[in-house]
């Protein structure tokens, strides 16, 4: 029994020596960002990495997506006869949340764990007190572009997610279902608010901070060698992961 | 003989995990000496290393450079301390995402605000002093042990520092190898007339390039001296590091 309350004790201590240096570590890159040398170059490299590079794994999740929402509410739809609504909700459903999400929790696996995974080798071969010497504080060389990437970037990908999450309904039912294209088209846009856009895009920018955040502090603490990179980066995954499908929902719940 | 020393760690105490690894270690070091600190596996060389560079704060104690108390200085103000040391690691530590050129480039182009022309001329210069041409393009994994170290060397000389330390500089390479890196070392220190800390448990190497050898042995200095001196050393424990035996008191106490 006391060995059970031990686990749950240490537990609890280390969901919040890890929130607690998440929250610092945030802070950190926040007033690094402000103070010079500002390495554009980097910045742009990264923005590269998480945003272009990650525009094919958009492109068919969204899609993808887009298709089978269609196809799934299109049956639901049915039964009562509101198939003509299926437009309306393929639209809400990308723009609000899927979108969104998805392409939060694609570009954690793609580049949250390659940040993780990079920044951890470079702790376990000496690379980061290596920055150091060089008078280069690693948040500011590291965290900041990769952070500043994240926020900047997810935004564009969700909204190409939207486009073609909405693009990929109207396919599914217009081209496979034979709802009418001209009917499709205007329930798609006659129900949406400028609100159920930028609501989108603030959480993905959110989302975008939490992934590259996640990332690089996991990777920053790395101990051990190959086996603690390896850790490190799962760990960022299964962190960012869990961050973002809870802060979604608090967010959802302020930005209504 | 200068008032105060360079770098000094009085009473300097760490541990890790409850281990402790320092244990009252103090060490004064002047102006363009190079010492070099020797001593076992795990005996807390590294970390004495990077306590000088405020890479690691000691628990109880003081590390002062320059007259500079390490612990008292904000995170931007070590930054920017740190631009008097040139460290090198023991496996290089080169960024593995550069080629040589930008490694040996990094810091001129982030600390200084030399022209394109003047860092090109900058890194040959670095790399032309630890003997190393036509590698600038190479990547890191391209290069061999040795040279991993001289690239290791030209990144850490690149801002002329005042204080030069080296991580283990030998370990792992062969020992002709090993002879040039000392030499290396040797002439580095003296054209660039730096104060030099260097850590190995290689005592050939330690005895070419040092004019003071410290040994370091459970968390504190045990020997100090010239290396005529420390050969001289009545100290079992030295002796038995120096000629390299497996039985004597180093082996019995663990």
């Amino acid at each position: 029994m006391n060995k059970f309350l031990d686990h749950i004790g240490s537990a609890f201590i280390r969901f919040f020596e890890q929130t607690g240096l998440w929250f610092r570590m945030l802070g950190r890159t926040a007033t690094w960002a402000a103070r010079p040398p500002y390495e554009f170059g980097e910045w742009f490299r990264q923005m590269a990495r998480v945003g272009v590079d990650s525009v094919p794994v958009v492109f068919l999740t969204t899609m993808f997506t887009g298709m089978v929402l269609a196809l799934q509410t299109w049956a639901g739809f049915q039964r009562v006869h509101a198939e003509n609504f299926v437009g309306s909700v393929v639209a809400l459903a990308m723009l609000r949340e899927l979108s969104p999400v998805l392409v939060g929790l694609m570009v954690t696996g793609r580049v949250g764990s390659s940040m993780a995974a990079e920044i951890g080798t470079m702790r376990v071969t000496e690379q980061l007190d290596a920055l150091k010497s060089l008078a280069t504080d690693p948040v500011q060389y590291l965290f900041v572009p990769r952070v500043i990437a994240g926020i900047v970037m997810l935004p564009f990908l969700v909204v190409l997610g939207d486009a073609l999450g909405i693009y990929g309904g109207y396919l599914v039912a217009v081209k496979l279902l034979g709802a009418n294209s001209f009917i499709y088209e205007q329930n798609t846009f006659q129900f949406l608010e400028m609100k159920d856009i930028w609501s989108g895009l603030i959480k993905s920018s959110v989302f975008g901070l939490i992934l590259t955040l996640t990332g690089c502090v996991r990777g920053y603490y790395t101990t051990g060698g190959a086996e603690g990179v390896g850790k490190a980066t799962t760990n960022a995954v299964v962190s960012a992961s869990l961050i973002i499908l809870l802060s979604d929902f608090f967010l959802t719940k302020i930005l209504f | 003989m200068p008032a105060q020393p360079i770098i000094s760690l009085q009473h300097v105490y760490k541990s890790f995990n409850g281990k402790e690894v320092l244990k009252d270690m103090s060490i004064g070091i002047n102006t363009g000496e190079s010492v070099v600190i020797v001593g076992g596996s795990g005996t807390g060389k590294s970390v004495t290393l990077k306590h000088i560079i405020g890479l690691m704060q000691p628990d109880r104690g003081h590390v002062t450079v320059a007259s500079t108390d390490l612990c008292c200085l904000k995170a931007v103000e070590l930054n920017e301390f740190r631009r008097r040391f040139g460290m090198s690691f023991q496996e290089g530590a080169l960024f593995d995402s550069m080629s040589v050129f930008e490694n040996i480039a990094f810091p001129l182009r982030r600390h200084t605000k030399m022209k394109a022309a003047e860092i090109r001329n900058r890194v040959e210069e670095c790399l032309a002093q630890v003997h190393l041409k036509d590698v600038d393009t190479k990547r890191p994994s391209e290069l061999s042990g040795g040279m991993r170290r001289r690239v290791g060397f030209a990144r850490a000389i690149s801002l002329k520092p005042q204080i030069l330390l080296f991580d283990e500089p030998t370990t792992g390479l062969d020992p002709v190898i090993s002879d040039v890196i000392a030499e290396l070392i040797v002439e580095m220190d003296q054209t660039l007339e730096t104060t030099t800390v260097t850590i190995t448990h290689d005592m050939k190497v330690a005895f070419k390039i040092a004019n003071r050898v410290a040994m370091l042995h459970e968390g504190r200095i045990i020997e100090d001296g010239t290396p005529e001196q420390f050969q001289r050393s009545t100290n079992p424990i030295v002796q038995q590091f120096i000629e390299g035996r497996a039985h004597g008191p180093l082996t019995e106490s663990q």
